[in-house]
């Protein structure tokens, strides 16, 4: 267990070290950094004081180790459009894109889990039909459009829900705002989770109903049944449980698509998160806030994936002796 | 899309049953009698998403023949015309089937042109990845060794984000390099960089798998034998035998790449309004949303949809008749 933790630990290194590599060379090759900080009528002379202070005249290899010690200690220089410190920025943001990501997520489970357990009971009803229907949509659509939908018909025609923005937040202190607090914070959070979970809810219920019906074929249910089981015993007791494995790997792993699918849905909504931070960023070439940004999802993404990995150990016994074998 | 159906029609039919020359059957008879034109006519879903598709390919090919206005002469259009509704509400114009947008542009037609430009960035980028990723999956799986190791250690890493993701990057990036002035004329170029490099992945590891298993069957060691070079023996021999799979990643992947072009552009960083792709039509009309000109944003969405759900099904379908585990 310690062994293959380690191992993987050490793979997660590997992979933000390469990450971070891209990151730099964005930093440093692509444009000139002293030409976004002065102005036109800076002199080749204090160009050249400023280039050898940000200590850009140094080797390359120099310049990498500088540059990942700094991004450890969470610092990513200054925006070059804002001319403030990129850590401060995305600080000021994260707190808005976690949120959303998590309502998602939860949304996804909890609606996508009853439909997938529904269609893999009943395959042949109409409902199961309109369930697997509107997966097929949901996979196929853009998240904009759906987004866009949404607004049309809920927002424009039915005037039920706000349509942009976060509403009223509540400061928890240390800078961390929360909109599950107020009534139009919760309100406004209804649109873009569903857009952001729409695609997660139909992924998720494709798995379970895929699982159940795998599950529901084996011995043990046919089992259970000669028992003399109630069916609620059965299908939810046995056979649910046995799905759930799969379906937490592939929640957790989503989590990190979710927070970089926030970029489009905070832009439909005008969500004042990280995602918007970084498509500004894009249009306007603000490379610092790229590369954070980059290095940042990148570090999300390892660390969900690490703790899938140690779950799936923890949870399925058969990994674990194997892993312990080879 | 001719060129997708020929060899899968030619390589389910004559892959069972081994036909060597001799008397071949014509063309059209070897596509009825296929397999996969069975499994075609036996599944209705399917035959509707393939007339659609071809419906919309047709529409946006002839475009200039079709539309009832050029949207991007700019003689032809007046800005008095501005957001007329569809010609079913009230105030509506008969010359605006659809209704028009804020600069009076003809909605029908901006979809029809605009379909035009979202096809062909999506079949550009579809092959783009594919000729990138088939390359580099031959050389992994031929080659092997630190080749191997490198190109897959790529594909693993870049596999853990979300091909939006990367393609924002890639755009972001070049836009850097390129600068904000010159920028506007490589925006098809960057757009098609952008996607393919997002894609390329899933090409590079099916195609190294395939040749993993084709390197050590007897006609590659015989064409090894006889002196071929390498380049020789991958391109010519054993390329052929591991197109099947790629042309159905080619498929799904078509969708994607509509959807991806699509989205860049609606967020702001695909194709410009002057030449607007759905994605940017989308973007448009999104503003005159709440001011009840629906018509500029409802209707290219809608086409978008259609259009990536007929594409979608039709690579669904091929996947599952191409696969001999689910006959």
């Amino acid at each position: 267990m310690i062994a293959f933790a380690i191992r993987r630990l050490l793979q997660a290194l590997g992979v933000m070290l390469v990450v971070a590599l891209i990151s730099f060379m964005m930093f440093r090759f692509v444009g000139d950094p002293v030409n976004q900080l002065v102005g036109v009528d800076t002199s080749p002379a204090e160009r050249e004081a400023l280039r050898q202070a940000l200590g850009l005249n140094d080797p390359v290899l120099l310049q990498f180790a500088r540059f990942v010690i700094k991004a450890a200690q969470f610092d990513f220089g200054i925006s070059y459009q804002f001319k403030q410190p990129v850590a401060s920025l995305i600080a000021s943001r994260l707190p808005a894109t976690l949120e959303l990501s998590f309502v998602s997520a939860l949304f996804a489970l909890a609606v996508g889990v009853p439909m997938g357990v529904y269609t893999g009971l009943y395959r042949n009803t109409w409902l199961a039909r309109a369930f697997l229907t509107i997966s097929l949509i949901g996979v196929s659509l853009p998240t904009f459009l759906i987004g866009i939908l949404l607004i049309f018909v809920v927002s424009v025609n039915l005037g039920w829900l706000p349509s942009f923005g976060r509403g009223d937040v509540v400061d928890l202190g240390g800078g961390w705002t929360t909109g599950l607090l107020t009534k139009s914070g919760l309100q406004s959070l209804i649109l873009p989770s569903i857009t952001l979970g729409l695609f997660q809810m139909t992924l998720i219920m494709r798995l379970v109903r895929g699982e159940m019906m795998e599950v529901l074929r084996t011995d043990y249910i046919k089992f259970a049944r000669a028992r003399g089981l109630s069916r609620r015993a059965i299908n939810f007791g046995h056979a649910l449980k046995n799905t759930l494995v799969p379906v937490i790997t592939i929640t957790g792993l989503q989590l990190g698509s979710i927070i970089a699918f926030a970029v489009i849905t905070e832009t439909v909504f005008q969500w004042p998160g990280m995602g918007l931070l970084f498509l500004q960023a894009v249009q306007n070439v603000d490379i610092p806030i790229m590369a954070a940004y980059l290095l940042l999802i990148a570090f999300l993404f390892v660390i969900i994936n690490f703790i899938v990995d140690l779950l799936y150990v923890a949870v399925d016994p058969r990994i674990r002796l194997g892993g312990a074998a080879s | 899309m001719s060129y997708a159906t020929e060899p899968e029609g030619k390589a389910a039919q004559t892959a069972p049953e081994g036909v060597k020359g001799g008397t071949r059957p014509g063309f059209v008879r070897r596509i009825a009698d296929s397999d996969i034109w069975y499994s075609f006519t036996r599944s209705p879903l399917t035959m509707v998403s393939a007339v659609v598709t071809a419906i919309f390919m047709l529409a946006a090919l002839f475009a200039p023949l079709i539309a009832p206005h050029n949207p991007f002469d700019p003689a032809s259009i007046s800005i008095m015309d501005s957001f007329y509704p569809p010609i079913w509400e009230a105030d509506s114009d008969p010359r605006f089937l659809l209704g028009s947008d804020d600069q009076g542009r003809d909605v029908l037609s901006t979809i029809l042109y605009g379909m035009r430009i979202s096809l062909a960035v999506g079949f550009a980028s579809v092959i783009f990845a594919m000729v990138i990723g088939v390359t580099l999956g031959l050389l992994a799986g031929y080659l092997g060794g630190w080749v191997d190791s490198v190109i897959m250690r790529i594909a693993d890493v870049q596999l853990t984000f979300p091909a939006i993701l990367i393609a924002l990057l890639i755009n972001g990036v070049a836009r850097a390099m390129a600068g904000p002035q010159s920028y506007d004329n490589v925006v098809f170029a960057v757009l098609v960089l952008s996607i393919g490099l997002s894609f390329w992945v899933q090409y590079a590891r099916t195609v190294r798998g395939s040749v993993l298993v084709e390197a050590n069957k007897e006609y590659v060691l015989a064409a090894k034998l006889i002196g071929l070079k390498p380049i020789t023996i991958m391109f010519k021999h054993v390329l052929p035998n591991v197109l099947g799979p790629v042309l159905v990643i080619a498929t799904i992947n078509l969708a994607l790449a509509i959807i991806t072009e699509a989205t860049l552009s609606f967020l702001g960083v695909g194709v410009p309004p002057t030449e607007p792709s759905l994605g940017t039509l989308i973007r448009i009309g999104n503003d005159f949303l709440f001011s009840g000109e629906w018509w500029v944003t409802i209707f290219p969405g809608i086409t978008l949809a259609i259009l990536a759900l007929a594409v979608n099904l039709l690579g669904d379908w091929l996947r599952d008749a191409l696969n001999p585990k689910l006959r």
